[in-house]
């Protein structure tokens, strides 16, 4: 088997070993689903510090064939055959590292989660499968494959490891998913049907080089490739997502449990800005430049509306849930500028907002179960009794604000930087939302923190939080005790990577200038 | 009559294994005690329909005959889907071996061998180079599905079934016979090649035209198909379940073949008038294209309001007709190809979920949804496979029903111009398709366990189920197996007579 697949599939092992483990042994499957998301951390590492040396992540493809769907000797011999394929570049290995890091870091987390804990973990190590598989992937066919591998396995976390309104939290994640699911395979198929290959670098050469061109099994025409764009970055809008089909976002949100919401936030919403980059700029440069402006202003409004409805929620899972609105439309922001800055700031974004929303859930989820509620209007004074907590919280909130020094602010810096060249009008807007997001996120969080204390957390079993999860539920809430070391160690690792990337940006930078260059080159220039 | 000593019969031994097998477990039946279980006959059936299925495969190699001045075929195409016809049926007979209504299961003989019959119809049909032998084979598979929807002679709702389905046919059959006459009318002879040849020179698109609509409109009673789609959740959910499962497996791929035999071979050669005069086929196209798209629509839509499992997975037939008959719309060079495999993946899925669901109609007695609930307490194994087998019925990737569906996209996309319309209604109606199927998951893994555990799965349904849910793998994972077979039949070359 090679590295990648070994990388991708690794986490199956942890899921036929569960299978054997009794269901009431809770600290056995902690254990082991917690294990068995070190093995492609551990993988993606090595990848990473090997690329950093120079490794060509080339030589890591690897192809089988799959599935051939027709037999069509008068064509060229590869059409319609659809061959297993993965492949890295920079980028892919980027979001794979992130996702290796916070799978390990929500199986860490899922201390939380009580009931049913066997399944839980079965389905939290098929998300990352999925997810890993997803960047892993070199062929639309097999990227689509594992994106519908989280579909499934998000469906079932949330709806059945959720909160109370966990069911309808997990069909409108279906539903809206599923559209763009929808739309995406529509896509994939034109594409498929009228080249003849799945595979991303085929695509790009056939639909770029005027020679190769000549082998299109039908030729596409200019509207046609703006309609295959435009319902490309419509489906991907369905996932990032953009703002008028943002519901589910908010609901998945609030109601899933806090480790999945980690992984959600954190990778699954990057999902679709990895889609945009890789196969908007990737495979249509030109048709994108069309779409450059509407994006952009997408972008802007995502940033304003999610941040002006942040400063108004009064619930702590609500206000980080429309700051990732927000958050990702700076994704948007960045990908409108379609300049060097701007792409890279939609990475770097990204990455950022995985790291910064996996660390505010994860204290959520400390948050809802140690005190049963994360009603803002209900906590405050926490420092006092939980001083370690509260000051990861501050950090998380600062992060989130893009204070500089810490990874938001690299992110949205550049992004900007991106958007301030080519359309300085709009970015002075975008910037406003920046400004929304010191006052919500302080005011939330200091209120926590610091705030009047309200409530006496010595005796909180009478706080009846509107938005108790399952989880919660079956934990009896004592004092609020400060976090454990068992917390504490993955949002220290979080804050610690936070810092790195936001002092350190090259870190990212490094992997991802190749593919910048050569995306560059597509745009022309 | 010296055609008849010549010809080449062991061309036609799968039907002739068929056919002995229901004979002789009648007669069984017949001759056994009246007390003794019926269960071995049904196993018999079902080794019968495996023994047919070998017969077949071992007969993809030989060269394309037809026998009986061109009434019988053995060309690619009917090797293929004799395949899934004899597939589709073994399944469907291990269902009759566990089959235990409330009432007691003292028909379970007549339901092996009526079954045998109707597969028999149905493989006649795919061979069938004839209107007169695809006429009396069709009505070979609906007159004994008729008796088979009506087994359960006490139950009153199984008694409705049987009338519905037989007031329904019998229209459905006058029409299509109506419909065969002008054909015959027009060309003066019965054999598909010479009518495709005839029909070339004659200029009656109108005359013709009518002829297709009479043909079509028949067909889709067949097919289950919107507008005469009615019948089928009052039949579904009064027959057995083992006969539902029949009908919604073998008698839909019949239905695809005769649709195939019929308009592809008759039609495609024929001129016409208007839009599109170089064929009376593709003139006719948007009134198939609408028909595929208001049968996805409908029989998704309505699915979403069903509680009984039975009515929920007719609706759902409904809308995978919608799918297969979209494929068929296209008309692209992956047409039968494509209709192939997702018939193949249809048996496999289907005829699992059905296995699951006659399991606890069994046990229950009841066919409502919360019959599933919890179902992964005490039988996880089981859970997990009725969860497979709905996935792969919503189409997700890793299980045969994307595969199929991936290709009928392609087939959508790939003319030109594409059907994209069609296909963002098989795209939208799928995503719809998702709240009913995924509502059934939440049913089996998310609800609290209500009723007593179930019983252990008999050997009959364990088998289903297991060659169902490796079928459903195999295909999602490895389509290459699948695709490998249909390599075989070279694009069905040899279709035209």
């Amino acid at each position: 088997m090679s590295f990648l697949s070994l990388l991708v599939f690794s986490p199956l092992l942890g899921i036929m070993l569960l299978a054997f483990v009794r269901r009431t042994d809770a600290k056995m499957i902690q254990w082991l689903g917690t294990a068995a998301t070190v093995p492609p951390l551990l993988l993606a590492l090595f990848a990473f510090i090997q690329a950093g040396r120079g490794f060509r992540l080339e030589q890591l493809d690897e192809a089988h064939d799959w599935v051939r769907l027709a037999d069509l000797p008068f064509f060229t011999d590869a059409a319609y055959v659809i061959r297993y394929e993965l492949g890295i570049d920079g980028l892919s290995l980027l979001f794979i590292v992130l996702t290796a890091v916070l799978g390990t870091l929500a199986a860490v987390a899922s201390l939380l989660v009580k009931v049913e804990k066997k399944g839980y973990f079965m389905w939290l190590l098929a998300l990352e499968i999925g997810m890993l598989g997803v960047f892993a992937a070199a062929n639309f066919i097999w990227f689509f494959l594992f994106l519908e591998v989280t579909l499934v396995a998000m469906f079932l976390l949330v709806g059945k490891w959720g909160g109370f309104e966990r069911e309808r939290a997990a069909y409108s994640y279906l539903l809206y998913n599923g559209l763009g699911s929808a739309l995406l395979l529509v896509v994939i198929a034109v594409l498929v049907a009228r080249t003849g290959t799945a595979n991303f670098a085929l695509l790009r050469d056939m639909l770029h080089n005027p020679i190769a061109e000549g082998q299109l099994i039908a030729p596409l025409t200019s509207e046609a490739r703006h309609w295959l764009l435009g319902g490309l970055l419509l489906a991907f809008a369905f996932k990032l997502p953009a703002v008028p089909l943002h519901r589910w976002l908010i609901r998945v949100h609030v109601e899933a449990p806090p480790p999945v919401v980690m992984l959600h936030a954190g990778v699954l919403l990057k999902i679709a800005a990895y889609g945009m980059i890789r196969f908007g700029i990737g495979l249509f440069p030109d048709e994108f430049r069309a779409f450059a402006g509407a994006i952009a202003v997408l972008g802007v409004i995502n940033i304003l509306y999610g941040a002006l409805l942040a400063l108004r929620q009064r619930e702590l899972k609500h206000v980080l849930a429309y700051s990732s609105v927000s958050h990702m439309g700076v994704v948007l922001v960045g990908l409108g500028a379609l300049n060097e800055a701007g792409i890279q700031g939609a990475v770097f974004q990204s990455v950022a907002h995985g790291l910064i929303a996996a660390l505010s859930f994860l204290l959520v989820g400390v948050l809802a179960n140690r005190v049963g509620t994360t009603d803002i209007r209900r906590l405050g004074g926490l420092a006092k009794a939980m001083p370690l907590f509260s000051g990861y919280l501050l950090t998380a909130a600062l992060a989130l604000l893009g204070l500089p020094g810490l990874a938001g602010f690299v992110g949205e810096f550049t992004a900007f930087l991106g958007l301030f060249e080519t359309k300085p009008a709009l970015a002075a807007a975008g910037a406003l939302g920046l400004i929304f997001a010191a006052v919500y996120s302080l005011r939330a969080i200091l209120d926590i923190t610091f705030g009047r204390a309200r409530e006496r957390y010595e005796s909180p079993f009478n706080l009846r939080g509107p938005q108790e999860s399952a989880a919660s539920l079956s934990e009896p809430r004592g004092t609020a005790i400060d976090l454990q070391a068992k917390e504490a160690v993955p949002a220290f690792v979080l804050v610690a990577l936070i810092v790195v990337v936001g002092v350190y940006p090259q870190l990212l930078a490094g992997p991802l200038a190749a593919v910048i260059e050569t995306m560059m080159n597509g745009l022309g220039g | 009559m010296n055609d008849v000593w010549q010809a080449n019969w062991s061309m036609m031994a799968p039907e002739w294994i068929v056919l002995a097998a229901a004979v002789v477990l009648l007669l069984v039946d017949l001759a056994m005690p009246k007390e003794r279980s019926r269960r071995p006959l049904a196993w018999g059936a079902a080794a019968g329909a495996v023994l047919a299925l070998i017969a077949t495969a071992v007969m993809i190699p030989a060269e394309p005959v037809s026998i009986l001045h061109d009434t019988f075929r053995l060309d690619g195409f009917a090797k293929a889907f004799k395949l899934i016809l004899l597939a589709g049926g073994a399944l469907a007979l291990l269902l009759v071996a566990e089959w235990a209504p409330k009432e007691g299961s003292r028909y379970r003989g007549e339901f092996a061998y009526m079954m045998l019959f109707a597969l028999l119809g149905a493989m006649m049909t795919a061979s069938s180079g004839d209107l007169l032998t695809l006429f009396v084979s069709i009505e070979l598979l609906t007159v004994s599905s008729y008796i088979l929807a009506g087994l359960r002679k006490t139950a009153t709702s199984s008694n409705e079934a049987a009338l519905k389905y037989v007031i329904n046919g019998g229209i459905a059959t006058a029409i299509m016979l109506f419909g065969m006459s002008y054909v015959f009318g027009l060309t003066g002879t019965t054999k598909l090649g010479d009518i495709a040849r005839q029909l070339q020179e004659t200029n009656e698109p109108y005359m013709l035209g009518l002829a297709f609509l009479l043909l079509l409109i028949g067909v889709s009673f067949k097919l289950a198909t919107v507008p005469f789609h009615m019948w089928a959740p009052d039949v579904y959910e009064g027959a057995p379940v083992p006969a539902t499962a029949f009908f919604s497996v073998v008698s839909k791929t019949a239905g695809f073949v005769l649709l195939l035999r019929l308009f592809v071979t008759i039609f495609a050669a024929a001129p016409a008038e208007g839009r599109d005069p170089s064929s009376l086929l593709l003139s006719m196209q948007p009134v198939i294209t609408v028909l595929a798209g208001l049968t996805m629509i409908i029989g998704n839509v309505v699915a979403l309001r069903q509680r009984s499992l039975k009515r929920l997975l007719a609706y759902s037939s409904i809308a995978h007709a919608g799918y297969l008959l979209a494929g068929f719309a296209a008309m692209s060079w992956a047409m039968i190809d494509s209709l192939w495999i997702y018939l193949l993946a249809y048996v496999f899925m289907n005829i699992g979920a059905f296995a699951i669901v006659a399991h606890i109609v069994n046990e229950t007695g009841s066919d409502d949804l919360d019959g599933l609930a919890g179902l992964y307490r005490h039988r996880p194994l089981l859970a997990a496979a009725l969860g497979l087998f709905l996935l792969s019925l919503a189409g997700i990737p890793g299980t045969a029903g994307f595969i199929a569906k991936l290709y009928l996209f392609i087939g959508l996309v790939v003319t030109e111009p594409g059907h994209y319309v069609l296909a963002a209604v098989m795209a939208v109606t799928t995503v719809i398709s998702y709240v009913y199927y995924f509502n059934l998951l939440v049913q089996l893994f998310f609800r609290p366990a209500s009723l007593a555990p179930l019983r252990r799965l008999p050997a009959g349904l364990s088998t289903a189920v297991v060659v169902c849910a490796l079928g459903t793998l195999a295909i999602g994972w490895a389509p290459g197996l699948a695709y490998d077979v249909l390599a075989q039949f070279g694009h069905f070359g040899d279709f035209f007579p």
